[in-house]
């Protein structure tokens, strides 16, 4: 059927264009090709993802991509989304799939508060030559410490990170074994933890990452048996993700290659297909039975990270998870990413992140049980003033996906679902795969976290704290700008100037 | 949050173990067998709610209902409670006896409220004068529940009582003595997992009106849809939960329009289209019917539950039997419960043990046993 | 305090690495730190008497050395029993809860009674017997890859949703004790096969599933598993021809892709 949907870019070569035929080795969705009887270089704007490869690797930067002009007429209830997301579901009659987080106009909750600093009544701290402490605990913490030797003083196993951002979960499968193995070597440089998402871990990597490896047990239980679960620093099992609360995954056939098989421990070219729960876990006590199981057959000596979407309930289903006996609980937020969604689910379903972190610490806190668990917050953190914010807001650290996804090169086409990702990171192809440098990815990557980790040395000495944990739930560093008296009330923050 | 919005949103999330004995000849037992049973479940639940239901132990009341009323708050509130609560019985009731419920002092539970028991028979004046009494009783009931401030009317039938509280459910049976003071032949119990930590010792189950209680494990997804429906028919949702729903669809069904169980199940946890499409004309009709007419009462979402009345037990899980329920029988014992071991640790050898079906009701009642008659009869064209 | 029960409740059996546990006071975590403890001691098999409920009954057992162990459980085990069971045997003289052999990796489980929902999950690999019948859900997800190939056999039948998701191995039901009542079989199955012996209407499997007649390779493959079943119940007085030379059905499923066909991208062709 001939697709009635316009172009979402124009592609614009200047005179400057030599006919390298650069850009064809480039784009894996076809937009360039060289018609030889004419010696030109031929747009398909229609296949246009908007990735910007051809742009950045044209040697003489002849290129342009720009956001096509084309319109429709100008409609506030019919925009053009709408209109071309029906044209494209008529034409196939299936369920809209996309890429990457959502990228619907919802408040961020972070460009509405600002932070504090201190000005005469104490002092700013200097980073640069004061000390200044971004270690931080994750995991459950006892209500005392029991001094006599014998009996209690084994705590609960927990991590320790260098700085308070972790990168989450991306399977092996999603994205391609290099972007897998930078995160894995760059988690280990820079003293935090990369997570193996839902995809297992290829046994050559095993024991050079175990520390830094936090295995994931979803729906789908891939990849999973005793021995991975031992080979980690700590087990987090998904219930849920940002992009997509309530629903499962879907890795198709074509991205199960031989070693993505082997890893996940399915046969090759299968779909792997990750339910939508659990089907061990339909109830807040089946969870306490899985987090059980997973003590037991590590030997209570890894934490047990429970993730869960941001969604209505949060805070009860917090309150639960902690009950159940998770040491660490990761909250996703709507914002999140994915390698693939339902764009309907991405679009609509869940609440933003910071709202989260602030009812489900004040939950916690309220309970009485804040202690007995740590949060991980992720979905939509973009720079380290999001991390100081999160942190302030309650989280103890936060995940990051996107962000380490476009300090390695990606651009948020949202094609990632393709399997044709230009940049070599979403993709299990082997000519796009080479594209990514582990090395370089790595290094972008421990450059991120270490640029990251002196921002927030910075934020937190002009707030006049040395030590992160002195941030953590610390309210009164943040005022709401531009917020609702219920937004403040959720956030449980000031307006500015009160 | 406005005190508006705050009662828009007002489900909490627990889950749970539930067990249920009963002896089919009638003869009645102390409640220690069923705390224990419970106790052998005590990691599915988190100590933040415990109850049982216990039928036949009031015999020389039989005549009465008993209401168990709790008092909450402080000492003044309870009072103030205590008063308000009982100059409404006695304007609408004759009340032949009443007493604090015992309780033993020896079990440490978390804030108790005051506890108080009435024998009491209807006394009707003015429009009430002829309501059937059950009906007169219930409106009753609800209206001390959600007129009155810090008054709860936790248990309202006769010649059986509630006894609920926050704790694990072997230390609520400790606390009222059940394994010494009374003798029943028919026992539910309840060992809660809920999401929030309020001592709110009404949240606990078992939950009911007049003889019948409702114990539930899951998660009521359609708890929003069910409220409304119940709402509009004068019931009252007050207690934050949603086995709440379960109780009142039951009451609705079975008593005020005298529906058999076997259909009553076939509302809660219907078929599936594809099941009813593919059954003969008259009992695609029938539960064609039901789904249209009840559609509001469908309870969807996880679900096991054990509902008791004078006389009889139910054991019930949702269509798809999304929680676990374990029947079991010994000579004239009958078992329901979410773990086989927990009916083993009371009664090791048992003469058959099986898992229902989703949907399919498990009846026990005293003259006799039915197991899924009408199941078969309606689905048995599928 | 391990060491208090040491004394307590053990007691030698005639077998030197073999040992027998009284485990009626025992929580669960008690019962399999025990466990673990005698495995890493040496032991090679255990037999535990009184268990009531306990969970997880060889989880705790994984060892970087791959030890395995044989573990006979007198009276009724809780739920996932067997989870992530790396290597070791497990035989039930009872009825076993929900939940058994969650995710295992290999190894056996014998129930001598029935088994309950969701028996096999995500099983990668090893066998389970069920000479009784097994709840919902079972064979939920199984899975295979190269050379590790789950199997479950059940005596009996099993209730709905048998094989949902399923993406490799073996499930035989050989439908001893009654007829097969279960709907919803194979719902969204991608991989693997299910033979059950005894009728099976097409209303009651999923149209993911592919229904056939077993053939040669498939008999060959029932035979070595029945084989196996019978060895284990010997009680049931049961023979492999006698069994094989019945009705038998071949579900397996239509597509390796059942989902292939719902998602449209939002990206041109």
């Amino acid at each position: 059927m001939r697709s009635l949907v316009l172009p979402e870019f124009t592609i614009s070569r200047s005179e400057e264009c030599d006919r390298c035929r650069a850009c064809e080795h480039q784009c894996p969705f076809g937009a360039h090709t060289y018609d030889v009887s004419k010696d030109k270089m031929i747009s398909d704007s229609y296949r246009c993802a908007g990735c910007q490869r051809c742009a950045v690797f044209c040697p003489k930067g002849a290129i342009e991509i720009r956001p096509a002009p084309s319109f429709y007429r100008p409609n506030a209830s019919w925009s053009r989304e709408r209109i071309e997301d029906i044209k494209r579901q008529a034409e196939s009659g299936g369920v809209l799939l996309t890429g990457c987080g959502s990228d619907k106009p919802f408040r961020i909750y972070w460009d509405h508060m600002l932070l504090n600093a201190s000005q005469v009544t104490n002092p700013s701290i200097d980073p640069l030559r004061e000390p200044m402490e971004l270690r931080t605990f994750l995991g459950s913490k006892p209500d005392r410490l029991s001094l006599r030797s014998d009996t209690d003083t084994a705590t609960d196993p927990f991590l320790m990170v260098e700085t308070p951002v972790l990168f989450s979960a991306m399977s092996y499968g999603a994205i391609s074994y290099n972007a897998f193995q930078a995160l894995a070597i760059a988690a280990s440089r820079s003293g935090t933890f990369f997570n193996t998402g839902e995809g297992g871990m290829p046994s050559e990597m095993k024991s050079q990452f175990k520390k830094h490896a936090i295995v994931q047990v979803a729906s789908g239980r891939f990849g999973i048996d005793a021995e991975y679960l031992n080979c980690a620093a700590a087990v987090e099992i998904k219930i849920g993700q940002g992009a997509k609360p309530g629903i499962g995954g879907h890795l198709p056939g074509e991205k199960v290659s031989q070693h993505v098989a082997a890893t996940r421990m399915i046969p090759e070219g299968t779909d792997a297909i990750s339910p939508a729960p659990h089907h061990d876990i339909y109830s807040i006590e089946d969870l306490e039975m899985l987090i059980s199981a997973i003590k037991e057959v590590t030997n209570y000596e890894k934490p047990v990270i429970v993730k869960v979407a941001a969604v209505h309930n949060i805070s009860a289903i917090a309150s639960g998870i902690v009950r159940a006996g998770a040491d660490i609980l990761a909250i996703d937020g709507v914002r999140g990413g994915t390698g693939a969604a339902p764009k309907v689910i991405r679009d609509n379903v869940g609440i933003p992140i910071e709202l989260a972190i602030s009812s489900v610490d004040r939950r916690l806190r309220d309970e009485g049980i804040r202690e007995r668990c740590s949060i991980i917050a992720g979905g939509g953190i973009r720079c380290s003033a999001d991390v100081v914010k999160a942190i302030a807001l309650g989280a103890d650290a936060v995940y990051i996906g996107t962000a380490a996804l476009i300090a390695m090169g990606c651009t948020l086409c949202q094609r990632c679902h393709t399997g044709r990702c230009s940049w070599g990171i979403c993709t299990q192809d082997p000519g796009l795969m080479r594209r990514l440098n582990v090395d370089d990815a790595s290094r972008r990557l421990v450059n991120l976290l270490s640029a990251w980790s002196h921002e927030i040395k910075e934020m937190l000495g002009g707030m006049g704290i040395n030590a992160i944990e002195s941030l953590r739930g610390n309210r009164d560093q943040l005022r709401g700008i531009g917020l609702h008296e219920w937004e403040l009330d959720v956030l449980g923050i000031k307006g500015a100037g009160e | 949050m406005s005190v508006r919005r705050q009662k828009l949103y007002s489900k909490e999330i627990c889950a749970c173990s539930i067990f249920g004995a009963m002896s089919r000849a009638g003869e009645r037992f102390t409640g220690e067998r069923v705390i224990r049973a419970m106790a052998s479940m005590h990691h599915r639940g988190n100590g933040l709610g415990g109850g049982f239901a216990a039928y036949g132990i009031y015999p020389e009341f039989r005549e009465y209902y008993a209401f168990h009323l709790m008092f909450t708050g402080d000492a003044r509130a309870q009072r103030e409670a205590k008063r308000a609560a009982e100059e409404f019985l006695l304007r609408n009731f004759d009340v032949v006896h009443d007493e604090e419920i015992p309780h033993s002092d020896d079990v440490h539970v978390r804030d108790p409220p005051l506890l108080w028991r009435y024998f009491l028979s209807p006394s009707k004046h003015g429009e009430d004068i002829d309501l059937p009494d059950d009906e007169y009783v219930v409106r009753k009931v609800i209206h001390v529940n959600s007129a009155i401030d810090n008054a709860y009317i936790f248990s309202s039938g006769k010649n059986m009582g509630c006894f609920k509280g926050v704790g694990y459910p072997e230390e609520i049976g400790r606390y009222f003595m059940l394994d010494r003071l009374y003798r029943g032949y028919l026992w539910t119990a309840h060992g809660r997992f809920p999401t929030n930590s309020q001592a709110w010792w009404g949240g606990a189950h078992p939950f009911g009106l007049l003889d019948t209680t409702v114990v539930h494990n899951g998660e009521i997804s359609s708890y929003g849809t069910n409220r409304w429906y119940l709402e509009m028919l004068g019931y009252k949702c007050t207690l934050h939960t949603d086995t709440e729903v379960l109780a009142y669809a039951v009451d609705l069904l079975m008593r005020r329009q005298d529906l058999p169980m076997e259909i009553v199940a076939k509302i809660l946890a219907p078929p599936t289209w594809e099941t009813i499409d593919r059954m003969d004309v008259r009992k695609r009709e029938l539960l064609t019917a039901l789904r249209r007419i009840y559609a509001p009462l469908l309870m969807n979402g996880p679900f096991a539950v054990i509902v008791a009345q004078s006389g009889r037990m139910i054991g019930l899980t949702d269509r798809i039997r999304l929680r676990p329920l374990t029947v079991a029988t010994r000579g004239d014992m009958f078992y329901i419960s979410s773990e086989e071991a927990s009916v083993r640790l009371i009664s090791p050898s048992l003469d058959s043990v099986w898992s229902p079906r989703g949907g399919e009701p498990v009846v026990c009642e005293i003259d006799g046993m039915f197991e899924g008659r009408l199941e078969h009869e309606i689905a048995g064209a599928a | 305090m391990e060491e208090v029960q040491l004394e307590v409740s053990y007691g030698r059996t005639s077998n030197e690495s073999a040992i027998e546990i009284d485990a009626s006071h025992m929580d669960t975590r008690e019962l399999n730190s025990l466990l673990r403890d005698l495995m890493l001691s040496g032991y090679e098999r255990a037999v535990l008497r009184n268990v009531c409920g306990q969970r997880y009954i060889g989880t705790r057992l994984y060892s970087p050395q791959r030890r395995v162990m044989t573990i006979e459980i007198h009276g009724t085990p809780g739920n996932d029993l067997g989870a992530f069971l790396f290597g070791h045997r497990i035989v039930v003289h009872g009825n076993a809860q929900d939940g058994v052999g969650n995710t295992m990796a290999s190894g056996e489980i014998v129930v001598e009674g029935r088994s309950g929902d969701v028996t096999g999950m995500s099983m990668r690999g090893g066998r389970i017997f069920v000479k009784g019948d097994v709840g919902y859900r079972s064979a939920l997800h199984m899975k295979e890859h190269d050379q590790k190939r789950p199997v479950i056999v059940v005596g009996g039948t099993s209730q709905d949703f048998l094989g949902e998701y399923m993406a490799g191995g073996v499930v035989i039901l050989l439908g001893l004790y009654g007829a097969h009542t279960a709907s919803f079989i194979g719902s969204g199955m991608h991989g693997g096969v299910i033979y059950i012996r005894g009728e099976i209407g097409e209303e009651q499997v999923n149209s993911h599933v592919l229904i056939s007649r077993p053939d040669d390779a498939d008999t060959e493959i029932l035979g070595s598993q029945i084989s196996a079943f019978i060895e284990r119940f010997p009680d049931l007085s049961l023979d492999v021809d006698c069994i094989l030379d019945s009705e038998w059905t071949k579900l397996s499923p239509r597509s390796s892709r059942p989902y292939g066909k719902l998602y449209a991208s939002t990206a041109p062709d």
